[in-house]
Formats: C-alpha cells, structure tokens, sequence
C-alpha cells in the first residue's frame, strides 16, 4: 500500500463517484474519463505498461469520445431537474452493504486467496505478442472476425440511412 | 572530440547530478531531462511562428512581418507581450470549470508526447518498451480537449467546430497508427530507441532509413499527412479556419488561453513530426556516412526544420478540404493504401534482397495507389467547370 497506490485510488475512486452523483451530464463524462486515467495509472504501477497505455488509447481515446459525441448529437445535457440521490437511499446502501459483506467474506475464505502469490512476471511487449500468436490465435482471429463484422454492420446501416434520406 | 560534442548534454547532465545527494538524485534526473524540452521546444515554436509567417508571406508574393526589429525578428516577442496582456474574456453563460481547463489539457497532452522521441544519441526523456503505443495513446488525450473547449463556449459555432475536429481527429488517427504499424513490424519493437538503431548502418554512403524503401515511403507519405490532420493544419484546418467558422471550437477564448491553444497545436505538430523522424528518416542518425561526425541532436533538428518547411509550404499553396471530402480521402483512400501498405511490407520482408523485390514492391504500392483515386475521382463525374455570368 504504497502512497503511489492511495493516491491513485484516491483519484479513480473520486473520478467514479463523482460520475454516478454530479448533476451536468459533460461533466459526468469528463469525470468517467478521469476515472479510466485512474484506472491505467494504476496499471502502470503495478508494472503492465502494455495494457496501461492500451487503456488511455482505447477507453480515453474511442469510448469517453463516444459519449461525447452521444452528447453531442442529441443536445440532451442540461442539468438534471429531479435530485441525484433518489428517496430509497438507505435502503439501497444496506442492500449494496450487505451484497460486499457476502463476496468479501466468500473471496477471503476461498482456496485461492490462500495461494502463494507467484513471482511478478514480465509482461513485456514481446511476450504479449508471442502469446497472441501461438497461444491465443484463435481467440485472436474470432475477435478480428468481430470486429469486421461489426464495422460492416454499421456501415450498412449508415447506408440504409443514406438511401432513406435520398 | 567528435563524441564528446555529440554527447555535451549527457554529460553535463551526470556532472550535474554529482552535485545532489543520492536520495533526490531520480528527482533531479527527471528535472533535467524535463526542463530542456520544456524550453527547446516552445522556444521553436516561438521561431516557427515568424518562420511560418514570413514564408506564407513570400509564397503569396508579399514580406510577411518586418516592422518589429530587423527582418521582423522580434515578431515573436510582440505575439507574446500581446497575448498576455489581452484581457480574459470568459462568456457568462459558459462553463468556467471546464473552459478553464481545457486548454491545459491540450497543452499537458501535447507535452507528453516528447516522452518518447529520442532527440540524439543516448538522449531520451523516457526509453519505454511500448513507446510508440505511449505516443498515440497521449495524442487520443488531445481530442477530449478539443471537446471540451468546444462545448463549454455554450456557442453553436464553437460545438459545430468541435464536432468537426473531433470526427476529422478520429478518422485520420487510423491511418496514421496503421502508417506507423509497418515501422512496427520491420523493427520488431515498440520501443522508439530500438526503431532507430534498427535504421542505423549505412550501405556504402547511403543510409538505410525506412523511407528509403517502396512501403516505407509510402507510409511515410501517409503519416505525414495524417499528422497535418491530426494537427488541423491546412489543408485540413476547416474546424478552425477563419472564413469557415472563425476560429471553430476556441473561438471565446482570448488571449493568454488562446495562445496556449495556438501553442498546444504547434507542439502536437512538433511530436508527430518528430515521431515521423523516428520511424521514419532515421531519427538523429546522419544522411550520409561520412557525415557521422556532425552531432546526433543537429541532424534531428534538421530534419524536423525540414519537415516544418514542408507543413509550411503544404500550406500555403494548397486549398482547404470540405468537410466530405476530407472524410472520403480518409475512409477511402488512405486506410485501403494504409492496409495495403502493411500487406506489401510483408512481401518486401518475405522476397530475397534484390532488383526483383523492389520492382514487385513498387508495382504494389503504385498500381493501387493510381487505380484507386482514378476510380475515386471517376464515380464523382467531375468535369470541366464552366461558369454563366450575368447578361
């Protein structure tokens, strides 16, 4: 539990909050984002420079911007007119308190939280590579087959738009 | 001799560091290899204004500033005086938090990139292993500013421009990593060090850059104009342009805040062009080999002089895109060349050395590259303009 560590969590765990309870939608989105730069600075404590940096790239990058520009097309983010805090507050602390208390205390009694802790691998570049292509090919290839299928999919529909407007 | 002039800086830098005592010595370390490009390079940037000015100027048949001091020198120094003195106009329905910080932002953002490029021999802020990734992942920080900028004017003209930068950002961010993901693969590494000696060696007197080769031109083509997009430089600068929608997504702010935005852009153009030196030209390393003595930090300013010179002339003698058919070059034409293009660095890695791989590499990338924009071009039906003025 090193400073390094608390402040960070600090700051991912201010950032999120901060995103379920602040009244102006943007700045909602702009606290997310805060909450995902958390997120991969603490991977770069522990070390995953990799994923750290794939985190800023793909969640600050492509998902906090697709919020944005949700924002920004449909103009809905005037402040809220109804409170934050909804009138069943406490009912839903003790429900959500009670849910932790359980998966806390069945995580710590569990087998594997009793295992001796491995030594820290290097995660280096090359090894992820490696494992991406000998290990984890298929994996690799059904995600790419995803993703293309997807990417067709939406330009088929912003084309159905096209057509439908012409 | 050579060495040692080459190698000035690491060495003040130890000497120096002998001063502090061991427990603030990785402090002190951080401070000096972080303070010299917090000076060089908005210092350049400072240059690059006049330099830009006077050379649009001379491009469009006039002298660009010449009252203030001799040659307009001191023109700098009155952009600067001027800008923090302005007063601090902030709009009153705007969101004073976010329009206040949106402009640090793009000034942190833009910083961060130097990280990474290795400026000479053994000088580097920071040697990752993924830096390349480290790169692109902090320039994706740069488009949340330009939104925030955007939308906390509350003024429909400055979210019109952000929208536009902000999908003009996106979708040539695609073009300029799979440009670089050929680097990638040629080198072996993430690591921009290792990409530079993988670019060192001299067959005979000529270097062995990448952009010496058919798919690493190519690519360096198309890195280097995905990087005037992802600086919103003309031709591509219709979010910003002042007869389109002056000044697009910062148009309410004024002076110092202004000049950090104007700052902010320059130094993005700055990072991209000095990572295109790294993938690409070699990084500090000389253009002949018998001109290795010169030192290594001379030969990437040169270079990045070279490649501001270009920004420069690209822009005053091109014509700013529309908004469409910005977006259908880069969509259409650059992402297939920019696949296509890793397709054919595979081919090179794979044939023998020899005449041979270099013909079928330069069909490769010439053939699409013709065929594609014809038949671009064909499906518009473009002709001849032909004007009807008044009887």
């Amino acid at each position: 539990m090193t400073v390094a560590f608390l402040i960070l969590a600090a700051l991912t765990t201010a950032g999120m909050a901060a995103a379920m309870g602040l009244r102006n939608l943007v700045h909602c989105v702009l606290a997310l984002t805060l909450g995902f730069a958390g997120l991969a600075a603490l991977y770069l404590q522990l070390g995953a420079q990799f994923v750290g940096f794939t985190q800023i790239l793909v969640y600050v990058g492509a998902v906090a911007i697709l919020a944005v520009f949700a924002i920004m097309m449909t103009q809905s983010a005037g402040s809220m007119t109804r409170p934050v805090f909804s009138s069943a507050w406490l009912t839903g602390s003790l429900v959500a308190g009670s849910v932790f208390a359980v998966l806390a205390w069945a995580i710590c009694s569990s087998a594997a939280s009793r295992k001796m802790l491995p030594p820290e691998p290097q995660a280096t570049v090359h090894q992820i590579g490696d494992a991406l292509m000998h290990r984890f090919v298929l994996p690799l290839e059904i995600i790419g087959l995803l993703l293309t299928v997807a990417l067709i999919g939406a330009v088929v529909l912003a084309m159905h738009g096209k057509r439908e407007t012409q | 001799m050579p060495e040692t002039i080459d190698q000035i800086f690491v060495i003040v830098k130890h000497w120096l560091l002998g001063y502090v005592p061991a427990e603030v010595q990785p402090l002190f370390s951080a401070l000096l290899s972080v303070v010299p490009i917090l000076v060089v390079f908005p210092l350049l940037f400072a240059i690059t204004t006049l330099l830009e000015r006077k050379g649009l100027g001379r491009i469009q048949n006039r002298y660009g500033p010449n009252r203030t001091g001799p040659y307009g020198l001191l023109q700098p120094i009155a952009d600067a005086v001027k800008s923090l003195t302005k007063e601090d106009v902030v709009p009153h329905t705007a969101d004073e938090v976010v329009h206040f910080l949106a402009p640090l932002l793009l000034v942190s953002a833009a910083l961060l990139g130097y990280a990474v490029l290795p400026v000479g021999r053994n000088m580097i802020v920071a040697n990752l292993n993924a830096g390349v990734l480290f790169f692109f992942a902090v320039g994706s920080l740069v488009e949340l500013a330009v939104f925030m900028a955007g939308w906390s004017s509350r003024n429909k003209y400055s979210l019109l421009g952000a929208m536009r930068a902000i999908a003009q950002m996106i979708s040539y961010e695609v073009p300029l990593v799979l440009a670089s993901i050929v680097v990638i693969m040629a080198a072996g590494s993430l690591s921009t060090v290792a990409i530079v000696k993988a670019q060192a060696g001299y067959a005979g007197i000529w270097p062995h850059w990448f952009v010496f080769t058919p798919w690493g031109f190519a690519g360096f083509v198309l890195f280097m104009i995905a990087a005037t997009v992802e600086s919103n430089r003309s031709p591509f600068d219709l979010p910003e342009g002042e007869s389109e929608i002056i000044a697009g997504y910062y148009i309410e702010y004024s002076g110092f805040k202004f000049a950090l935005f104007f700052l902010g852009e320059y130094l993005g153009m700055f990072a991209t062009s000095g990572m295109a030196i790294t993938l690409f030209l070699g990084g500090w390393a000389a253009p002949f080999s018998f001109l290795t003595w010169v030192p290594s930090y001379f030969w990437f300013f040169s270079k990045l002089l070279v490649l501001i010179a270009g920004f420069i002339w690209v822009r005053g003698t091109l014509p700013r895109l529309r908004m469409d058919q910005l977006m259908n070059f880069a969509w259409r034409f650059m992402l297939p060349m920019a696949l296509l293009n890793i397709f054919i660095a595979g081919v090179w890695h794979f044939m023998p050395a020899g005449l041979s791989r270099w013909l079928v590499c330069i069909i490769l990338v010439a053939a699409p590259c013709i065929l594609l924009s014809r038949g671009l071009k064909k499906e518009k039906k473009l002709q001849v303009r032909t004007y009807r003025f008044a009887e």
